[in-house]
Parts: structure tokens; sequence; C-alpha cells
């Protein structure tokens, strides 16, 4: 279990005070003009060391991401973009970060910028965030008012701009390059990638897009040093994570641990265990609504990082874990995460666009009982055909979900359509 | 240069060349939907996905894929045919497959394609999609739940039209193709979109409903309707021409169509000359080709060489001008221009009127200066091109003359004659701009040429080109836009007034004064008719259009769809035109008639065959012979110093679809006329 003095997140529930006072009580803006002075190559080289992967839910090294920038700013400037349109269902550790914790993201902002060598820093923030856009934005005119970014930067010499923009909505801007479509004011639809946004990204400059919360622990990792940082958590999947859990839990919440953690623990010390206990389990999705649920035989001792859980086929994607217990109708609730990823299926490639409504119509029939078992075959191959052939991972991120589904939870799939077929029957 | 390894071939391709493009090379032939190679990548078709190593476990979409070395691609491994067969069955799960009415059918690439890789049965028991019809202009039809969303259409009209008008709304399954607004998509190119659409959601509306292409005879052939001499391909069927498409030429129109020349085809069958007639007690009557013939010799008995003369018109071909160029000159009248439009081009120096640095030449320009012309009118296939070389990028571009969208940024010199000084003798900027340009360019328009000080235009327009070095051994960027098909024939042919002749001014003020009393106009419809005063007007073309009212003997000629004939472009291209369609009627191919009419006056011509007519055209000019490569046009000194006008130039098109007899003929060009330069677009309901 993470210890007090490990946390990074010391106001994630907002019982401080927010604003710069606050911030800097809790050790923000401490010697960040010293970090900088560092030079770039020892930042990066420290997140590397840190073994911090991307808090947004594919777990890519940060520090690498950094490294992918040119090393010289050429006639192209860099952007820095933080990703804050946290839209993926059961997910809402940036929404608390941006809450309570401003500051951490300025910060990192500036820092993650220096290390990139950007001058410019654009948050895009989920639409729906109308509060939390209001409080990064007081944060950000803090932080101009004291020095601490603008011109002249911390007094690092670094000048540096910060801007928040708003989305209006789509789950899909959240996908990088489908973000720096919207942010450039075209239709939020993901690039093909190559080129990748280190090359070609906003605007056509060398752009790297981060998470919210990876932004915001890259001050505490440079001012506490990468190897207190790949201290906690397991080799490769180190540090700490907030971790979002909702659903049939006592005390559902957010909270920082360390990564790795089991996921009884996780839920038994933090969220008062599962409602009606343990052994009243269904089924957990373990990072958001993308990956593919576990049943209570996986959870009873799997941990919470990304080399685990995608062991035993899950994945730990945003640390959203949604538990069910057995009163749920888990057809019912994938069936929901389809309508959810037809509705906000982009629309730009084949399989995806035609795909996630075919699933969804034929997971909705399955719910109510109205197939055939021989369709449950069908479903699945459907979505094998769209997982890995999309341009962006929406496509995966609706297949996956109905794979877990299918391959965990089949006999029930079957007894639903059978028992349902014996009703009409008599 | 990296090397890769496709199907087991290895092959070497530049860098930056995608997959796709790589397996071409090899003769591999890769699915697709949404690639263009003319369109910026979109990748979001999916049809095109192949399996590569070393890469993730996963197909990658080939169109978008840049080769690497050592890459090893399979584009018929279990895994690709699998994602194949996987997208093209989701393509079809919401296409309405109703390929038995549907006019792309036999030509569909979704059609081809399901046969490739398409399941025999649909496993998708939900109901299909549906999308409303959108209004696209009086020629693009639209059955929009044939769509499979490829965006071919939105790159085209954004990228090569430069109409950004088309876009996709709405997300997922619910995204469609719309013009946002109800509104006629304001492109002379918007019937490639038709060639465009792999599926049948865009579809020729004149075309409608009128044949499976299996049906047509497939004819290729040349364009006349503007001076770019555009690569067709005529698709008839019996008598009757249905269509037109483009044919691919690099050099000429790549492979794009302007809309007048795809679409005004069905004025061939309207307003037709498809008998004599000799105009009796006043009326046009009827007549057999000897009572005609008959009727013009005692015309030309009761003439004298110098009363008469002979003007050609705008789709003149060169076997039928040099014929009666020949005639002309026997019957020992120097009266001859081909000019009708009056412009001032000097017949004896061909690169005072040739488009030279060649159309596929705006590729290398790097500057521009466009004079007294509306090349979007004038020549939208070649105004696409000039877009094409902006958007490479270092490309500028200015002005003179009228004020119009050309689709490209262009800087605004001024209106008139005087700016073109200013930029002649260095005191305006622009003259910077050209002369720091390493291949800069100049497109004189007919604008320009066809004022009261043409000459002096020309002369500043030839010091640009000498004072900016336009014109190097390898390059010259002296640049004329003709409107006309038949013009740079008709000079090359030397259809122009000999010793002592009248050129079109001295005929119609010879005519009107009763100076000149017998005229043959050869298919000239553009010319002041009431200028001919009381002249006895043999008329020669195939339409029924003002020549033909004015005409007192009539002498059915064949439009370019009905006769083999040569034409040369505006950049001097020599250009063959085959027959498609038999002309209707009695009427006959050109040259044939003035030949016949050659034995009646008199003057027997010693043609007998279009071989020997050819071997004649060759005689004229090397430009007729196929054999011969001809040099590029020796620059000289051009036109006359004077001063210049003060009025605007302006461009000669004032409505681009309705400029000859063909397209005043044509339904489908008075509807677009209608839309688009009357401004009655189809009102909506949210419209008033």
């Amino acid at each position: 279990m993470l210890q007090d003095r490990d946390r990074i997140f010391t106001n994630l529930y907002g019982l401080q005070d927010i604003g710069l006072t606050g911030a800097r009580a809790r050790g923000d803006w401490d010697g960040t003009k010293a970090i900088m002075e560092k030079g770039q190559d020892w930042i990066i080289n420290e997140m590397k060391e840190s073994g911090l992967r991307g808090r947004g839910g594919a777990g890519f090294s940060t520090g690498m991401k950094w490294s992918f920038m040119p090393k010289q700013e050429g006639e192209r400037p860099h952007y820095l973009v933080v990703n804050a349109d946290e839209g993926e269902p059961g997910t809402c550790k940036d929404r608390e970060i941006m809450r309570h914790d401003p500051h951490k993201l300025v910060e990192g902002c500036l820092l993650a910028s220096f290390a990139i060598r950007a001058h410019t820093c654009y948050i895009y923030i989920r639409g729906e965030f109308y509060r939390e856009a209001e409080a990064l934005q007081s944060a950000i005119d803090e932080a101009y008012a004291a020095g601490l970014i603008g011109k002249n930067a911390c007094g690092s010499g670094w000048d540096f701009d910060l801007y928040v923009h708003r989305g209006m909505g789509a789950y899909v801007c959240g996908e990088e390059t489908a973000l720096i479509n919207s942010l450039e004011g075209k239709k939020g639809q993901p690039r093909l990638k190559p080129p990748f946004p280190a090359g070609v990204g906003l605007y056509g400059c060398p752009t790297t897009v981060n998470n919210v919360e990876s932004i915001a622990v890259a001050p505490t990792i440079l001012r506490r040093g990468a190897s207190w940082f790949a201290g906690l958590g397991r080799p490769k999947n180190s540090g700490t994570k907030l971790f979002c859990i909702s659903g049939h839990v006592n005390t559902p919440c957010n909270v920082e641990e360390e990564m790795g953690i089991p996921l009884k623990e996780l839920l038994e010390k933090h969220c008062g265990g599962v409602r009606g206990g343990w052994d009243n389990l269904l089924a957990v999705i373990p990072g958001g609504s993308s990956v593919p649920m576990m049943p209570k035989s996986v959870c009873d001792t799997v941990l919470m990082d990304f080399d685990s859980l995608r062991e035993v086929g899950s994945g730990l994607g945003t640390a959203a874990v949604i538990v069910m217990d057995k009163s749920t109708d888990v057809i019912q609730a994938i069936n929901r995460l389809a309508k959810f990823y037809t509705h906000e299926s982009c629309g730009q490639c084949t399989p995806c666009r035609e795909g996630t409504g075919w699933m969804a119509r034929v997971l909705d029939r399955i719910a109510h009982g109205k197939a055939a078992v021989e369709e449950i075959d069908m479903l699945f191959e459907v979505s094998k055909q769209i997982e890995g052939h999309t341009i962006c991972a929406l496509g995966d991120a609706a297949a996956w979900p109905i794979q877990g589904l299918i391959r965990h939870f089949r006999p029930l799939i079957e007894a639903r359509i059978l028992g349902q077929s014996a009703q009409a029957a008599e | 240069m990296p090397k890769l390894t496709i199907d087991g071939q290895e092959i070497e391709v530049p860098a930056g060349t995608t997959v796709l493009q790589a397996a071409e090379m090899l003769g591999i032939e890769i699915p697709r939907f949404c690639y263009h190679e003319r369109l910026s990548i979109a990748g979001n078709c999916r049809m095109c996905l192949v399996e590569v190593q070393p890469g993730p476990p996963k197909p990658a979409a080939s169109c978008a894929l840049p080769v690497a070395e050592g890459m090893t691609v399979k584009t018929d491994s279990p895994m690709a045919v699998k994602a194949r067969k996987g997208v093209m069955e989701f393509l079809l799960i919401n296409h309405p497959l109703d390929c038995p009415i549907c006019d792309q059918g036999g030509e569909c690439d979704l059609q081809d394609q399901a046969v490739a890789y398409g399941f025999d049965r649909s496993r998708y028991d939900e109901g299909k999609r549906a999308v409303e019809d959108k209004y696209f202009g009086p020629l693009v039809a639209t059955e929009m739940t044939r769509c499979i969303q490829c965006t071919r259409c939105v790159r085209f009209a954004t990228e090569v039209a430069g109409v950004p008008q088309l876009g996709a709304t709405g997300r997922g399954e619910h995204m469609e193709i719309t013009t946002y607004v109800e509104k006629a998509i304001e492109s002379e190119l918007s019937g490639n979109l038709v060639d465009l659409c792999p599926v049948g959601a865009l579809t020729n509306k004149a075309y409608s409903f009128l044949a499976r292409p299996w049906e047509l005879k497939k004819t290729e052939s040349i364009d006349v309707f503007d001076a770019v001499g555009a690569n067709i391909r005529v698709d008839s069927r019996g008598g009757e021409v249905l269509r037109v498409m483009p044919r691919l030429n690099e050099e000429i129109n790549e492979e794009w169509l302007a809309d007048k020349s795809r679409y005004a085809v069905d004025g061939l069958k309207r307003q037709r000359l498809d008998r004599p007639y000799v105009r009796k007690d006043g009326k046009l009557q009827p007549a057999s080709w000897g009572e005609a013939f008959e009727a013009i010799r005692t015309a030309v008995a009761a003439s004298s060489p110098a009363r008469m003369a002979a003007i050609a018109g705008d789709m003149a071909d060169a076997e039928s001008m040099v014929l009666l160029k020949d005639l002309m000159t026997g019957l020992g009248s120097r009266s001859l221009d081909c000019r009708q439009d009056g412009a001032l081009l000097d017949p004896d120096n061909r690169a005072s009127y040739l488009f030279n640095s060649g159309i596929a030449g705006i590729d290398q320009a790097d500057a521009l200066l466009i004079v007294g012309s509306n090349p979007r009118w004038e020549a939208p296939v070649l105004n696409a091109r000039i877009r094409k070389r902006y958007l490479a990028g270092g490309f500028k571009v200015g002005v003179i003359g009228p004020q119009v969208a050309l689709t490209y940024k262009t800087e605004y010199l001024g209106a008139g004659a005087e700016t073109l000084a200013a930029v002649a003798d260095g005191s305006h900027p622009f003259a910077d701009v050209l002369k720091n340009a390493k291949k800069p360019m100049l497109i004189l328009g007919m604008g320009a040429l066809t004022r009261k000080d043409s000459a002096t235009i020309l002369s500043l327009a030839a010091r640009v080109a000498d004072n900016s070095g336009m014109v190097s051994d390898e390059w010259n960027g002296f640049n004329v836009l003709h409107t006309a098909a038949a013009r740079v024939g008709g000079l090359d042919v030397g259809f122009v007034p000999g010793l002592n002749g009248r050129d079109l001014k001295g005929i119609l003020d010879g005519a009107s004064s009763g100076e000149i009393n017998f005229v043959y106009l050869l298919g000239a419809d553009e010319i002041p008719m009431d200028r001919l005063g009381k002249a006895f007007v043999v008329y020669q073309g195939s339409h029924g259009d003002a020549g033909a009212m004015r005409a007192d003997v009539i002498l059915p000629g064949a439009a370019y769809t009905e006769k083999n004939a040569t034409y040369v472009n505006t950049e001097g291209t020599m250009q063959r035109t085959r027959l498609a369609v038999f002309p209707p009627g009695d009427a006959r191919e050109d040259w044939t008639i003035i030949r016949a009419l050659s034995d009646v006056l008199g003057y027997k011509l010693a043609q007998d065959s279009l071989a020997q007519v050819r071997d004649r055209l060759a005689t004229v000019s090397a430009v007729f012979d196929e054999d011969t490569p001809v040099a590029a046009a020796k620059w000289k000194a051009c036109g006359a110093t004077g001063s210049v006008d003060q009025a605007p130039l302006s461009s000669p098109i004032t409505n681009y679809y309705m400029t000859d007899p063909i397209s005043r003929a044509s339904r489908v060009m008075a509807e677009c006329t209608e839309v688009y330069v009357n401004g009655k677009q189809q009102r909506t309901g949210t419209n008033g």
C-alpha cells in the first residue's frame, strides 16, 4: 500500500486550497528553475529512468515519447498538447487533477514543453468539464501573474505560453491525432500514422501529445528523482497511479495507489469491498470501457499494472475500474458500451463505421434473447474483422469489450438465447 | 533507395513511395476505393490492407504506408485476404445492392471487387441504412444510400477543383457526404466527381438510365469545346453519342475533363443541319446537294475573286480549312480568316500565338502573370493544372484583367493594359517577382488580343517576357491561351488573308458596303451576321445557329464526334478526333463537302481521300505531319508599340456553358446557365 509520503496528488480530494499558495505549500513550483537549468537532456533522461508509462491508456514510455521530438528547434515551432479530453467511460482521474490540483498540471506543462523545446502548449479539455476548465484557467492566470509561465518562465529564460481549448464533446477527439485535427478547427477524425505527431503534428509541426496525469506527475518525479518513482511498483510498471473505482463497491472513489497493487486489495482497502462481499463479484472492467472484462476468477489474483493485466487478456487502460457484482446483467452492460462506441465512431474508416453498428444491433438482440446461438460466433468474428483494421484504436476499443464478454460469459449468453426461445416455445 | 520484397519479388523504389505504388510498379494490383493517385491519401476505406513485416501483427493500409528498407509485404497472404474480405463485407452491409437499377453497374469498383472478395450471401440481418439524396446541381445525380464514404469526391472538390463545398457531416454510421447547404457545386470540373466515385452514389445526370457500359461503342477522340484539346472517349450506341469521358493524357488533361466538354453532347442531337438548304424567296427551303451546289455555282459566277471571302469558325477542322483555303485560292480569292473573333495573331510568328511552355510546363513554372484571361472559364482543365502547381507551393500568380475567383490565390495587379505597361517597364513590383523567378510564365488571353490596342498589348507582353528572362533555350514561358479549338490549326494551315486579301474586319466592312458579295462560312457563328450586308452567304456546319440563320445556302457538315479530323491545341500539339457516329441525315464529313463543291465550281481539288488531304496538310506545315517532330517555335519580336486603351481587359467568355453552336443547342447547358450564370438555384425547405 502506498505510503502517504509517496503520494503525488496530495490534494486529490480538494480538501486544501487549490490556488497557487496552497499548491506551493504542497511543494509545487519548488525549484522549477533549478530543474530547467539542468537542461532538456537531463529531464528527458530522468523521465526515461523513472519508467513512467503514459497514463492515457496505451502505456508508452513518456520519456521515450519526449525524446522523439527533434533535438533542435527548426523552422517549425514545437508544440506540447495535453490531452484533457477525458471521455473514457468510467474514467475521472484527469477531472480531479484539474479540479483540485491544477498547478501540478501547469507546472508539468512548463517542464514538459521545455524538455521538448516547445514554447507553446495547448490543453485540450473536454467540453463538459466546465468548472474544471475554470479552475485550470485560474491556475494558469495565477501562474502568469506570478511569472511562473509566460515570458522568461520562472526566471529560466524560457518563454512559455499555455492555452486552454475546450472540446465539443466527441469521444474520438481523445485520440491524439483526432485531437490535433479538432484543435486545428477541422473535423475530429484521426489521422493516418505515420507520420507521427512528433514529426508532423499540430499545424504540421513537431508535437507531443500527453495525458494530463502523465504531465502532472512529471514535476514531482523530476524533483524527487527518477529512482524514487522507479522504486515504486514493479519493474517496467513503476510509480503511482490514480485509480478510479466505480460500480458495485461500497465506497466508489478515486485513489492514488502504487502500480501493481492486487485488484482485490485495491477494492477492499479503498472502496470498502465489493457490494455483498468478494464472492458476490461477477466481473471487473479494469481499465475503462475499452478493455475486455475479467471474470471473478481472474480478479482474485490479478495485479493492477500494464503487463499483469495484459497477461490475463485485458489491459490497464486508464485504470478506471468498473466493478460489477452478480446483480449485473453483464450482456446488457456490454450492450450499453457497444451503443456508446457506435455513437462515437467518427465514421472515417469502414470497419469501425459499419462494424460498430452491426455489433451493437446483434448484441442488443442477444441481450433480449432474440438471437440464434450461431450469432455469437458471428459476433465474435465481426469484432475480429474490426480489431486491428482501423486507422485509430476506437475500432479495437469497440471490439474488445464484446470479445471479453463472449470469452468469459458465453454460457450465460447461450442460456439467455435458449431460455428466451424456450419461453417463446411455451 | 529502399529495397523491399512484395509477394516474393524484390524491388527498389525511391524513398517516399507507398507500398501500394511499389506493388503497382511490379504489376501487383491491390484493391482500393479511397486511394486515388491524384488526390491526397485518406486511408479510410481499408480495402488495401496488406501484411507487412516487420511491424505489428496486424495488416497495414498499403496506400498510406511508405516503403522501408528490408520490408516484406504480402498482398495475398491469408491475413491480407481475410482483412479485405472483412472490409468488403462491411462495405456491403449498408450498401443497397441495387445494381440492377444503378447506372454504375458494369463499371463499378465495388461490384468488381465484390466479385473478388465478397461473400455470396449476407450475414447482416439488421435494417440497412438509407441516406437522403443531396442536390449537387444539374450535372451530378446523387443516390447517397450507395455511398461508401471514401471521400474521393470531397478531396477532389477541395484539392483539384478548389471549391471546398463538399464535406462529410455526421459521425459513425450517420456520416454523410453533403454540400452542407443544398446548393449546386460551383465548379467547372464537377463532372469528374462522377468518374471518381467508385460506386453509383454520384452519377452523370444527363446519362441517367440511358445505357449499360457494355452496350457502348467506345471511340477515342479529342475534345473541341476549348483550345486545350482534352483527350476524350466518346461512348455511343447506334447513331447516338450518349456520353463523353476523359482519357488519360498527362501532357494535356491528366485525367480530368471540363463540364462543358462532358455534358454539352446532348447538343449534338438538337438543332442539327441534316440536309442542305437553299434560300428561295427569302426562306430557307430543303434542297438536294446538287441544288445547293448549283446555287453556290451561280453565286460564285456572279462574283469575282476580289469580292469573295471565307471565314472559318471555332470548331473547324484543319482538313476542311486547308481544302477551303485551296479552293478559295484556286478561285482567286485571298480574303480568308480563321480568327472569327478578330484576334490579333500573327500567323508568321508561331511563338506569338502558342502556349509555348506547354500545358504540362505549368508544373515547372514558379511565377505566373495572367493577362486578359479567365482560365477558369476559358480552359477549366488548364486552370486546375495551375491550381495543382499553386498547391505545390512557391508559386505567385498575378492577374491583370478580369477580377474573378480562380480557385487559387492571386495577386490582383490591375484591370487594364496600363498595368501591363507598368510591369513591362519594371515600375510595378510584380516585375521583380517575374524577374526573380527561375521559370516565369505569362498567360495572354483572348480578352487581351481582341482589342483595338492588341498590338500594343502583345508587344508589352513580349517585353515582359524578354525583361524577365521568360524565354531561353529550354524554357519559353510566353503563353497564349486560345478559346477556340480550331484557332491554332487555322493559323498553322494559313487560313489567313493572302496578298491584298482582307481580314475579318475587312471582310465584314466589305460585305456591309457591298464590295464583298460572296462569303463562305465554315462553321463560323460568332461573327456579327448583320454586318454581312447583302452578300451571298454559304454556311457549312453542323448546327442551325447564327450562321445558318443568315445563310443563303446551308451545307450540312459533321460535328466533331462524327468525323476523323485534325485539331491543333493551344500548345501547338496536333491531335485527331475519330468518327464515333455517322453525321445525321445527308450531312457529310466537312472536307468531302468542299472537295465535292470544288468539282462543281470548276476548280477540282486533287485530294480524293482523307489520307491525301492529310498529305496536303503535311506539306502546308510540319505540325500536321505525324512523322516529323515539330521544333519549338522560334521566339521573335511581336506586336507593335503604341498607346494603350484605358478600357479594362475582359474575358471573351461571358457564359462558360454556352460558347458555341453545340453547347447553345444543349439542354443540359441551358440548365447550367440557369443555375450557375443566372443564379437560379433549386429552392429547398430552408430557403425562403
